[in-house]
Parts: C-alpha cells; sequence; structure tokens
C-alpha cells in the first residue's frame, strides 16, 4: 500500500511533521502545504529528520512557498513543488491518504 | 448599501466604504463627495491620490497623525497639518478622504 | 515626554498566514502606536517568518500584510527585535529579511534600520526590562 501523508502545522509549533517523519515507510509520499512548507527550507535544525526517510518522496505545495517568501534557492535538494492540480494527482496516485492534522 | 457609478452598481458597506477596493474608479470619490455637498478640486485630489498609493505600498490606510506627516514631506510643509486637511475633508481626513479614495477604515479610526 | 511613558513590547512567535496571529498583532501595534508609548517588538521561533523578504500571497487568496511591516516607521515604531537563535534554527539569517527602516525625523531624515539582531539571552533581559508585553 502506497501512502500520501499531508502535514499543513509548522514542524517548530506542532508535533505533527515530526511524528509524520517518524511513521513513513519507503514507497510512500509527504505532501507539505499551509505551515508545514517551512519544513522543507534547508539549513534548518530539522533539515536531517526530513531528508532521513529513505524512499519517501518529499513534496511541497508552491502557492505555500510563495505566500510565506520561501524562494527555491532555500529549498532542500530534492524537495517537489506541485501546485493544486498536482495535489489532486498525488492523492489519486496514492492508495490512501493520510493527514497529520 | 450600494452606491451607483457610471451605471454600474458597487456594494458599500454600513458606513459607506466600499466593499470590494477592486471597485474603484476616479468617479467613487465624485459622487461620495456630493453626497457631502462637497465639489473635489485638485487639493482633494492630491489628498486621495496619496492614500491610494499609501495602500498600494503598504495596504493599509494610514492613521491621521501618519496622513499629516507624510502629506507635509509629500505636498509640502503648509499642507502637512490637520489644519489644512480638516478644511478639505471636514468629516476627518482619515475617514472621509480614505472612503473617498476606495479605501477601508484606517486602522485604529472608531 | 512626559512621566506616564510606559515600555510596552509586543512578542510575534507565530508564522504568518497559517493562522491571525501575526496579522492581528500587526494591527493592534498600529492602533496602539496612537498611544505615544515606547513601543517595540519582538521577533523570535516561528515569529521570525513574518519577517521574510518576498511573500507573496497571491495563489492562496489572502491578505498580503508583510508590506505592512515596512509601514512601523511612519508609526514611530523603531525598534524590532529579531532572535538570533529562531533564524538559525530555521536555516535563516537576517538577509532573508526585509530590509526594514525608519527615517529620523531629528537627524535630517535620516535612513535607519529597525531591525536588531540579538541574542536568546539578550532578547530575555529585553522582554523583563518592559513594563507590559503583549504576546501573539
Amino acid at each position: 500500500m502506497s501512502t500520501l501523508h499531508t502535514v499543513n502545522k509548522s514542524p517548530y509549533e506542532k508535533s505533527s511533521v515530526g511524528s509524520c517523519l517518524a511513521h513513513v515507510n519507503s514507497g510512500s509520499a509527504i505532501l507539505f502545504y499551509e505551515d508545514a512548507v517551512y519544513a522543507t527550507i534547508k539549513g534548518a535544525s530539522i533539515e536531517q529528520l526530513v531528508t532521513g526517510t529513505e524512499g519517501v518522496k518529499l513534496y511541497a505545495l508552491g502557492a505555500d512557498l510563495k505566500a510565506r517568501g520561501i524562494t527555491d534557492d532555500k529549498l532542500i535538494d530534492g524537495v517537489e513543488i506541485v501546485d493544486y492540480a498536482g495535489f489532486v494527482d498525488l492523492a489519486a496516485e496514492h492508495d490512501r491518504v493520510q493527514a497529520w492534522v | 448599501m450600494a452606491i451607483e457609478v457610471d451605471g454600474k452598481s458597487l456594494e458599500t458597506d454600513e458606513e459607506g466604504y466600499l466593499v470590494n477596493l477592486d471597485d474603484w474608479v476616479p468617479g467613487v470619490a465624485d459622487i461620495m463627495a456630493a453626497e457631502d455637498d462637497l465639489v473635489l478640486g485638485d487639493e482633494h485630489w492630491d489628498i486621495i491620490n496619496f492614500l491610494r498609493e499609501y495602500y498600494e505600498e503598504y495596504q493599509i490606510a494610514p492613521a491621521v497623525r501618519v496622513l499629516t506627516k507624510a502629506v507635509g514631506k509629500k505636498l509640502g510643509k503648509e499642507k502637512g497639518n490637520s489644519k489644512y486637511l480638516y478644511a478639505l475633508f471636514p468629516y476627518g481626513p482619515g475617514k472621509q478622504a480614505c472612503r473617498y479614495a476606495g479605501l477601508p477604515k484606517p486602522t485604529g479610526c472608531i | 515626554m512626559s512621566e506616564d511613558i510606559k515600555k510596552f513590547m509586543y512578542l510575534n512567535r507565530r508564522a504568518p498566514h497559517g493562522t491571525i496571529y501575526a496579522w492581528e498583532s500587526l494591527e493592534v501595534v498600529l492602533i496602539g502606536a496612537a498611544f505615544d508609548q515606547d513601543v517595540s517588538l519582538a521577533f523570535f521561533d516561528d515569529g521570525v517568518y513574518q519577517l521574510l523578504k518576498s511573500q507573496d500571497t497571491s495563489g492562496i487568496e489572502t491578505k498580503n500584510f508583510s508590506p505592512t511591516y515596512s509601514a512601523l516607521g511612519d508609526y514611530d515604531v523603531t525598534k524590532l527585535y529579531v532572535e538570533q537563535e529562531s533564524l538559525e534554527e530555521r536555516g535563516l539569517t537576517l538577509d532573508d529579511l526585509m530590509d526594514l527602516k525608519w527615517e529620523d525625523e531629528d537627524d535630517d531624515w535620516a535612513e535607519k534600520d529597525s531591525i536588531r539582531l540579538v541574542s536568546r539571552a539578550e532578547l530575555t533581559d529585553i522582554i523583563e526590562q518592559q513594563d507590559i508585553v503583549f504576546s501573539f
């Protein structure tokens, strides 16, 4: 079973990003949106946690990155930017969606 | 509530401010002024245009004392005082001029 | 200056767009600025994100209030303390923040920096010196 995990809370304010990263298996994907996109900035204290999951694809919602001033040069390597349609596609491509609220 | 400008009906709130900032056209100011028995001249327009530029840049309508200071700096010291601004906009330069300019009520104005 | 001037500090600890706290804080600061007190702002924890450059909310259809921080100088709010450790933990530096200035009327309108980078220990002391603290 492949799972799309979605997280929307800041990793520094809530434990959902951390818990999500601790509960993903290889072959799954994580989509960061709303305040969770702050988890995709490189050079941050949680970068190793975010990149430490093997075989897990990382996505971030473009509109939320743009709103928060997170430009492409600030992103962790390997994080793929998707738009709202891409969000829908990801949900359709995976067997299920697990929301970390 | 609504006002009629150039044949279009534009929605306003209970205090007469435009609900949608994007609805604004210069005719809005003329019609609102006419309802207050005022005819707008260049000096009014200097202030209205200044307010629109300020909003465009900072996304807020300035408080009266900020407006006064900024007008003094931009349009000259003799215009940067509340006497001059109240003479132009007797209902209060913040409230009245912002309404004509299509902006929300200045933050902090009651 | 009268004897009644109190030191007011607003603590900003939340990221800007996911919740309403940051904008509410900014509105209260602008309203409170009318009372001629000694006002300063602290940005730490996720609050440092409020000051990031190039924020553009057109894609999420909310008000982009980040340009409003540039108006604070007009309201005589000229002390914005930013905590160094909070920036570092988030992979950010001072260069990632907006270049906020205020004009000093008493110094021929010279432009001066509003942002003051401070350490966690320094900020702790600055907060302790305040008469009134508002948390957002």
